[in-house]
């Protein structure tokens, strides 16, 4: 049975020309498996990910044939067994550490707080999992940077801390959006390779949304080609250069290459489309 | 290690400098006091030696009084007698300005702390609950709320709470700070009636002074509360739109807990120099509410002195209102340095 299983998804913002539909009729599966989802700004991979983690605020609109995460319908919880869904059963990873951290509270106690809201553990073994979550994210000296507040932490480290704090639980689903668009190129790879690690070890099923086409390609089993809120193609990572719908081969065309010299770069021809 | 050791460093240079741009903005009150009194077209030699004295006695008494110096001279002398505490003696009620003010300030203190007490314990969660629902019609009611405290005149609603709460319902003591028969009886220590009466165990003076000063104090408090209120509201509107508050939801955090921890933790400090501000606004601001209810404060004071061309007054009152501004916004200044973890930094 496959982890989390979306049928016929549709997201719709109202807007003064009447309602925009930001995600048309999104349908996949996704299992113990790394699943890409690639496209263009504005192309509704982030907002799938939300809507899956029911993140969708009015009066924004999510509806669906079917939104099933593990055996449950997502689509009538009620708000707060959705929460208890969410941090423990699947997570997700935002863009940028230098915002998704709160600037006030601990790094420890933003880990801690993770667990606190499911209230499974006591106080020290909550302490003890902080620390090991860390330590998992190749943080050298847990105890010290556990005691930072988050501007005194780079990104790279940042992002880390973020990682820690979404798997802590061991949640089962992991949504990853962008989670290395506001790194730095050299601990990209680094940061990448964590959550490769942690997927692998605690078979997690991972859902990657990026616009970097080579990442992708790199890190996942799976890619969806995402373009105005609709997949276009479906392909195995390996494949992404034998892909054959326009949209994709559009994208794959503009990739700059370092061994060609090219006057200008190629930019995405939307009159094939 | 390394923080620590530049913390140590850096503490008493901070504080150096805090203390010194506190001492220079002083002088630039007290240079703006003494140039008024300069400037406003009042006889200081008249007003003590009165309309009938005769031109040698006039010059006597202003070669005595040292103003044929040059006025820088001038400034330094007044600068060394408010440094002594000295401002002067008051021409209407006989006594040294220093001690009347001594006995009036605690009065507006008083109604003043009062008042910002009751605007933030209401406005602050006003303010929250507002931002939680914005758009909504509980976000409405509270605009409209805030609305009215910008809008109503302080005195129109002192008046109309006097005839409604104390000429009909009497609820609340009527004018002045304690029932006559009380006055005088509760030792002053604090000069703060409520305190004093309590410390004194004197409940019934206790609970008359409660009385008159609950109508003017919610009055003052329903102004400070409209701005508190306001400012809280948008301040976590800010807050809320940011994306640690998506962490905070993805982590499965109940959403009172976002309200108070995720999203008002990062704006308190902020609100403490809002609140700090309209405290200062209460302590300088009351002058028609206290004219209303017969306090005896600061304001009514400075109206009286006004009135009565009485410089020596209206200065040392001015000084007051503008030291406790000065403090209170320097003190807010450093309590956000010392809270904020980003500004510790």
């Amino acid at each position: 049975m496959s982890l989390l299983s979306v049928e016929n998804l549709r997201v719709t913002f109202p807007s003064d020309q009447g309602p925009v539909e930001v995600v048309r009729g999104l349908s996949f599966e996704l299992g113990r498996e790394r699943l890409g989802i690639v496209g263009e700004s504005g192309s509704g991979k982030s907002m799938t990910g939300r809507a899956v983690m029911g993140l969708i605020a009015a009066p924004g609109q999510v509806t669906a044939d079917k939104l099933a995460f593990d055996g449950t319908d997502l689509r009538d919880m009620s708000e707060s067994a959705l929460r208890k869904l969410r941090g423990a059963r699947m997570s997700m990873i935002l863009q940028d550490p230098k915002f998704s951290l709160n600037p006030v509270i601990r790094i420890g106690a933003q880990i801690e707080e993770a667990m606190a809201v499911h209230g499974a553990l006591t106080r020290s073994q909550r302490c003890a999992r902080m620390l090991d979550a860390l330590d998992a994210v190749r943080i050298d000296d847990p105890a010290r940077v556990a005691r930072l507040y988050p501007h005194e932490v780079s990104g790279g480290m940042g992002q880390r801390v973020m990682i820690a704090m979404m798997v802590v639980m061991e949640p089962a689903l992991m949504i990853a959006d962008e989670p290395t668009s506001a790194l730095d190129v050299s601990v990209r790879g680094q940061v990448l390779d964590i959550l490769d690690d942690l997927v692998k070890r605690r078979g997690m099923g991972l859902m990657l949304i990026s616009h970097d086409l080579n990442m992708v390609a790199r890190w996942c089993d799976r890619i969806l080609v995402m373009y105005q809120g609709a997949i276009v193609e479906e392909i195995a990572a390996g494949q992404l250069y034998a892909a054959t719908h326009p949209y994709t081969r559009g994208l794959v065309a503009s990739l700059p290459r370092i061994d060609e010299s090219r006057d200008r770069l190629p930019v995405l021809d939307r009159t094939a489309l | 290690m390394k923080r620590e050791t530049e913390l140590t460093l850096n503490r008493p240079i901070a504080a150096l400098n805090f203390l010194l741009t506190l001492a220079v903005t002083f002088l630039g009150l007290l240079a703006i006091t003494f140039l008024i009194g300069r400037v406003v077209p009042i006889d200081p030699v008249l007003a003590v030696v009165g309309d009938r004295a005769s031109t040698e006695t006039y010059e006597a008494v202003r070669l005595q009084m040292g103003l044929d110096d040059p006025l820088i001279v001038q400034f330094a002398r007044y600068v060394w007698q408010v440094m002594q505490g000295d401002l002067g003696m008051s021409v209407s009620t006989g006594r040294a300005v220093s001690e009347d003010l001594g006995r009036v300030f605690p009065a507006t203190l008083e109604m003043a702390t009062l008042g910002i007490i009751i605007g933030v314990t209401i406005g602050v969660p006003m303010g929250v609950f507002a931002a939680a629902r914005q758009g909504k019609w509980v976000d409405q009611v509270i605009r409209v709320i805030g609305l009215a405290g910008y809008a109503i005149p302080a005195f129109w609603l002192g008046l109309v709470g006097l005839v409604i709460f104390y000429a009909n319902l009497r609820w609340v003591g009527g004018p002045g700070r304690i029932d006559l028969f009380l006055d005088g009886m509760v030792p002053p220590r604090s000069g703060l009636l409520l305190i004093d009466s309590a410390i004194d165990g004197n409940w019934e003076a206790f609970r008359s002074a409660l009385s008159h000063i609950i109508l003017p104090a919610t009055i003052l408090g329903f102004f400070a509360l409209a701005y508190i209120a306001r400012m809280t509201r948008s301040f976590m509107l800010e807050q809320l739109s940011q994306e640690f508050i998506t962490t905070a939801r993805v982590k499965g955090v109940p959403e009172r807990l976002i309200l108070w921890r995720h999203a008002f933790r990062p704006i308190w400090i902020q609100l403490i120099t809002v609140i700090g501000l309209s405290y200062a606004g209460l302590l300088e601001g009351s002058v028609m509410i206290e004219t209303v209810f017969s306090w005896p404060g600061i304001g009514n004071y400075l109206t009286t002195a006004l009135l009565n061309a009485d410089m020596n007054a209206v200065l040392g009152a001015t000084l007051v209102i503008g030291a406790v501004f000065v403090g209170i916004n320097k003190g807010s200044d450093a309590l956000y340095r010392l809270l904020d973890p980003r500004a510790r930094a």
